[in-house]
């Protein structure tokens, strides 16, 4: 699926961030996997993915062109999968999963 | 070290990840704190050559300021480790105080303690996976490394974590000659207890050193471990097999020695360490008790600020494959006799084998371990002697 502009992004309660100088770590203490944020201004877009504002919203605030919006929406739609972030679209429901332990260890 | 998600992700800012992790993080990412020397068993390729407790450990509030640090420096969680980690006393308070403090724990056991109590106990605490050391698929194949009775012991935990619902705790197992070939059986053992398989490479380190010929695979049966993995991305690795990438396709997972830039490891006396596979003190970085502690150990150390630096290639300048395998492990190189810019002792494409050569007719003696803890009297399980009665590859 793809990351719908107007869905708002909330970065998971059990996601902690840690600032680096390529960008951040991300580990999901819930399902303990480790992403590597490559970039600063995805660590932008993350750190105030409060679950109030959409993607649109968070683009805009960090700065991120039309032009380099692509790139930064697949990077969403990856930490959406791996359940670092929750992308939802108001007025529809969706059910967050958490595992136990995650293919990280 | 951990697998971590390839996110697919926006150009980097500055340089690439592989780089970045070279010159070295402010902070580990994640580190092996060996709790203790202290074993009830004597595994003839211990890394850390324990048997016997250090009268100079860690007290229990000195692991508490480690983990103090830990939580300030954002290290999100630590493999625990031994020895055998729960015949500290103070385990369970050690541990509840880290995922207390938000520092994860992964901990590595032969299982011998969890009995019902124990597993329900661990059942009960959030960020904190169990992981029980078993190195054959039978009994026969891995009580001829880990000891006697070893088998059953670590069967017999599996039992109380799945009965106290614990969910999916790892089985690992260090990948010997004589193991290989079980790899699919031993996938279903962990299969059948909903287990996840763990899978990590032998080093000749500590009692490793002693066992390191009879037990590390052959070439062949290194190709036939790395097409295993290659078909199993759900098989962790503790990103160990890096060296096999040489054959092709990248394994998942970093493909670098982390030793002193993203990982490093905490012995018992609180020893730092670049890696938990050199205990010894050309790669001993300082102490957790020094006084700028482990952030100083780690930030300033000149073992530490040294393996930062950009290396020489040495031997593998004119490989092709030195960009997959990374010249392979430090530690292997060390404790065999090879320089560090020599090829890993396991390098698949070979270029290592004169060398070695060269080292057995020099008939000089390789580095030894520095420390042993090794019980005295107590005779180690004889690999030499196994006749293991599976088919062989």
């Amino acid at each position: 699926m793809t990351v719908p502009v107007d869905g708002v992004v909330a970065l998971d309660p059990q996601v902690a961030l840690r600032p680096e100088r390529f960008g951040a770590l991300a580990y999901h203490f819930g399902n303990r996997k480790l992403s590597f944020l490559k970039h600063p201004d995805l660590v932008a877009v993350l750190e105030a993915a409060d679950g109030t504002r959409t993607v649109a919203e968070l683009f805009a605030a960090a700065g991120i062109t039309e032009a380099r919006r692509p790139s930064f929406l697949a990077a969403l739609e990856t930490l959406e999968r791996s359940e670092m972030v929750r992308i939802t679209v108001p007025g529809t429901t969706q059910q967050a999963t958490t595992q136990k332990d995650g293919a990280a260890a | 070290m951990t697998a971590p998600q390839p996110t697919a992700q926006p150009p980097a800012a500055t340089r690439g990840l592989v780089d970045e992790f070279r010159l070295g993080l402010d902070a580990p990412i994640c580190l092996t704190w060996e709790l203790t020397y202290a074993c009830n068993l004597s595994c003839v390729h211990c890394l850390s050559s324990s048997g016997r407790r250090d009268p100079r450990e860690l007290t229990t509030e000195e692991c508490f300021a480690v983990v103090d640090e830990l939580e300030r420096l954002q290290v999100f969680y630590v493999n625990l480790g031994g020895g055998e980690p729960m015949m500290r006393a103070d385990f369970f308070e050690i541990v509840e105080y880290a995922v207390d403090h938000h520092v994860g724990v992964k901990f590595s056991t032969n299982g011998t303690y969890i009995d019902a109590e124990a597993a329900r106990r661990l059942a009960g605490m959030d960020y904190l996976d169990v992981q029980i050391s078993l190195d054959g698929a039978d009994a026969s194949v891995n009580d001829a490394v880990r000891g006697e009775g070893s088998y059953d012991a670590a069967i017999q935990a599996m039992e109380h974590l799945k009965a106290a619902d614990f969910g999916p705790f790892k089985i690992s197992l260090v990948v010997t000659r004589h193991n290989v070939d079980q790899l699919d059986e031993y996938k279903a053992l962990a299969d059948h207890y909903g287990a996840q398989l763990r899978v990590t490479r032998l080093r000749p380190s500590g009692r490793g050193a002693d066992s390191w010929d009879e037990l590390h695979p052959t070439q062949a049966q290194q190709r036939q471990l790395y097409y295993w993995l290659l078909d199993r991305p759900d098989v962790l690795t503790g990103d160990s097999f890096f060296h096999l990438s040489a054959l092709g396709d990248a394994l998942p997972g970093l493909n670098l020695c982390g030793a002193g830039r993203v990982v490093c490891l905490i012995d018992p006396v609180g020893d730092v360490y670049a890696c938990p596979f050199v205990i010894h003190d050309e790669f001993l970085a300082g102490n957790v008790r020094d006084a700028g502690g482990f952030t100083g150990v780690w930030r300033t150390s000149d073992l530490f600020t040294a393996l930062r630096e950009p290396e020489s290639e040495g031997a593998c300048t004119s490989c092709g494959a030195y960009d997959a395998c990374q010249g392979g492990c430090m530690a292997s190189k060390f404790f065999v006799g090879l320089e560090l810019t020599d090829p890993d002792p396991e390098c698949v494409l070979g270029n290592a084998e004169p060398l070695l050569a060269a080292v057995a007719a020099a008939g000089g003696p390789a580095p030894r371990p520095m420390q042993d803890h090794s019980r005295p009297g107590v005779p180690l399980p004889s690999p030499v002697t196994l006749k293991p009665t599976r088919r062989r590859g």
